[in-house]
């Protein structure tokens, strides 16, 4: 199977691209250190987003499946992070992080059996009422998660035993960094792998990788549970840099807003899903700045136009552009 | 027995105007294949001109609903020209971001020219107070929304199943290329049943504004619901939209009266369990 990909597809194995990837991430992080060394818990809940945004990126852009519910898998990573450090003294960030991701996984194993049984309409739906039902059942159990009051109470030891997370964010943010380098570096491997493949082909004709005899719903569940756990990792994330766990990182708003970013940056592309991110918070906080009441109707307006103008997202449309300009049409 | 009759009437009520909405969401989804996030949208403008229009314009409750309903379908008729045609046909995620950006859009401007307050809509005496019949008194009102839900499903009924327009549109419905082939003009139908779907929740904005109250989230707060109701009944369906919409208000008020501290818990494990039961509605033929 996996041969017959590799010998009938164009290779897209690019260590190249994803030497630049790093370098870009790194540079945009450096400068982002200088240029708000006030703002750096901003800095870090944008990454902590671009988490959720590259999760949603593999389910909707490589697998085809429309989602208005990916907050949950979001804010299970959270309150898994949050839950073992407030209530089990678990205060160690990596092994927080990696219970985030667990936490976030089995969501996604969860919101994925639930949600994969339908299509179109119907699947949209199912992710909207999984997502409202996570939100509920952290309501309820408020012993558990603090209810509409937040989770708070969420402690961490010093990363490594070594950096102690400031007051300023600055461990914080670099520790983001780090998460978003390694997560991006094995997302490259995974969406030009195989299996990476395969899962675009399910976006293109599933009825033809079933014909092909790979299994559509097993591609689907399994991305759905990686996808999990990178939308983990970055409540995680969050639920450390902010020491608070909301109701709203549950909330169909999260979810739907983190889908517009998506489609801001481009689906189907890493670089899109990030790049969306960061223009989209970078906007909202400056415009919210501005004029709070304007900044649905700016949104709105900027997502019919995207719609309408720029269908493959900012990324997209560049990367169109400049192909053009250098391939003559390639 | 008092509260089971209570939540029986309150059930019905919001069933049928749950209905009243979401039934033009229902036709223009089986129609046109649009997911129009939109159509909340368009119920809160209904509310929103009828409450204008009686407490700033001093006008009466009827011609106050007549008023919202055409000004709301004038207003919805460009956007189905400009924005809405050129996304027929178009992905879903197209369609649902397409939709959900005008929902910010109206939200937004509703929050600038309305301001964030709740807006009410004052109803008239005869309706304002309540029917005794005999061994339990019941509000006006409610029997008003269900009157007014059984009038438009017979309504629509007709004139889908017995009028020439509702003859092309179901050709349009089951195959429009070939009905436009047949001399069926396609866009003229779809212009003029998105014009009266959004009319139709207009009116369900309006009446229902005791149930669900006007202010600028209303747009976002239910949307899943009316979402939810037309894929439950099945786009396209009539009498699918009407069961789903009753059966949903149904398990709704009852979760609210019995287990108010769960919130939406049982109403989205029940949404779950129905889509999964019956992937295409409960009377679907939309894909």
């Amino acid at each position: 199977m996996a041969a017959l990909m590799d010998s009938t597809l164009p290779t897209r194995r690019r260590p190249l691209g994803t030497l630049i990837g790093i370098a870009v991430i790194v540079a945009a992080s450096v400068i982002g250190y200088f240029l708000f060394p006030n703002n750096l818990a901003l800095l870090t809940r944008i990454i902590a987003t671009m988490l959720l945004v590259l999760s949603i990126d593999l389910v909707t852009g490589y697998c085809g499946v429309a989602t208005l519910g990916h907050a949950a898998l979001f804010g299970a990573g959270a309150y898994g992070a949050g839950i073992v450090s407030a209530h089990f003294g678990i205060t160690e960030p990596l092994t927080m992080t990696l219970i985030g991701a667990a936490a976030g996984a089995l969501a996604g194993l969860v919101s994925g059996l639930v949600i994969l049984r339908a299509h179109g309409l119907p699947q949209l739906v199912l992710s909207i009422a999984v997502v409202h039902l996570f939100h509920e059942v952290a309501n309820k159990a408020s012993g558990w998660t603090g209810g509409s009051d937040g989770l708070s109470g969420i402690t961490t030891d010093a990363l490594l035993g070594l950096f102690e997370f400031d007051l300023w964010g600055r461990t914080a943010y670099v520790y983001g960094i780090i998460l978003l380098l390694i997560v991006f570096v094995l997302l490259r491997v995974l969406v030009q792998s195989p299996f990476g493949m395969l899962a675009r082909g399910v976006r293109e004709d599933p009825v033809r990788v079933a014909a092909m005899g790979a299994s559509v719903h097993s591609v689907m569940l399994r991305m759905y549970v990686i996808s999990g756990a990178v939308a983990g990792i970055g409540g995680a994330l969050n639920a450390i840099s902010t020491q608070v766990v909301g109701l709203d990182s549950l909330s169909f708003t999260m979810s739907a807003e983190a889908l517009v970013m998506l489609v801001l940056g481009g689906t189907g592309s890493l670089y899109g899903a990030m790049v969306g991110t960061v223009s989209f918070m970078w906007f909202e906080d400056v415009v919210s700045a501005a004029n709070p009441f304007h900044w649905l109707t700016i949104v709105g307006a900027l997502l019919i136009v995207v719609v309408l103008f720029a269908p493959k997202g900012l990324y997209g449309a560049a990367a169109a552009f400049l192909s053009r300009r250098r391939g003559g049409g390639k | 027995m008092q509260t089971v009759l209570s939540i029986a009437i309150d059930a019905l009520a919001y069933g049928m105007v749950l209905f009243v909405i979401s039934i033009g969401l229902s036709v223009t989804m089986g129609l046109m294949r649009v997911v129009n996030l939109a159509h909340g949208a368009f119920a809160m403008i209904g509310g929103y001109l009828a409450s204008y229009a009686t407490r700033d314009l001093g006008f009466g409750y009827a011609p106050a609903i007549l008023i919202a309903v055409i000004a709301t379908a004038i207003i919805a008729v460009p956007i189905e020209r400009l924005l809405y045609r050129r996304i027929y046909g178009a992905p879903e995620l197209t369609q649902v971001l397409m939709t959900i950006g005008i929902t910010f859009c109206v939200i937004g401007l509703a929050n600038y020219a309305f301001g964030p307050t709740l807006k009410t809509i004052p109803l008239p005496e005869t309706l304002s107070g309540s029917i005794d019949l005999g061994f339990r008194a019941i509000a006006t009102h409610r029997i008003f929304a269900i009157v007014c839900g059984l009038v438009v499903a017979g309504g629509l009924w007709f004139l889908i199943e017995r009028t020439a327009f509702g003859i092309r549109l179901r050709a349009a419905v089951d195959n429009a290329p070939m009905a436009a082939a047949l001399g069926v003009r396609t866009q003229l139908v779809y212009a003029v049943s998105f014009a009266v779907a959004v009319g139709l929740a207009a009116f369900g904005g309006v009446v229902g504004a005791e149930l669900l109250p006007v202010e600028p989230y209303y747009a976002l707060r239910y949307m899943v619901t009316f979402l939810v109701a037309v894929s439950i009944g099945g786009a396209g369906s009539i009498p699918g939209a009407l069961i789903a919409c009753l059966l949903l208000g149904a398990i709704d008020t009852t979760g609210r009266y019995l287990a108010p501290e769960y919130g939406e818990f049982f109403f989205y494990l029940a949404v779950i369990v129905i889509v999964t039961l019956f992937p295409r509605g409960l009377a679907g033929r939309f894909k």
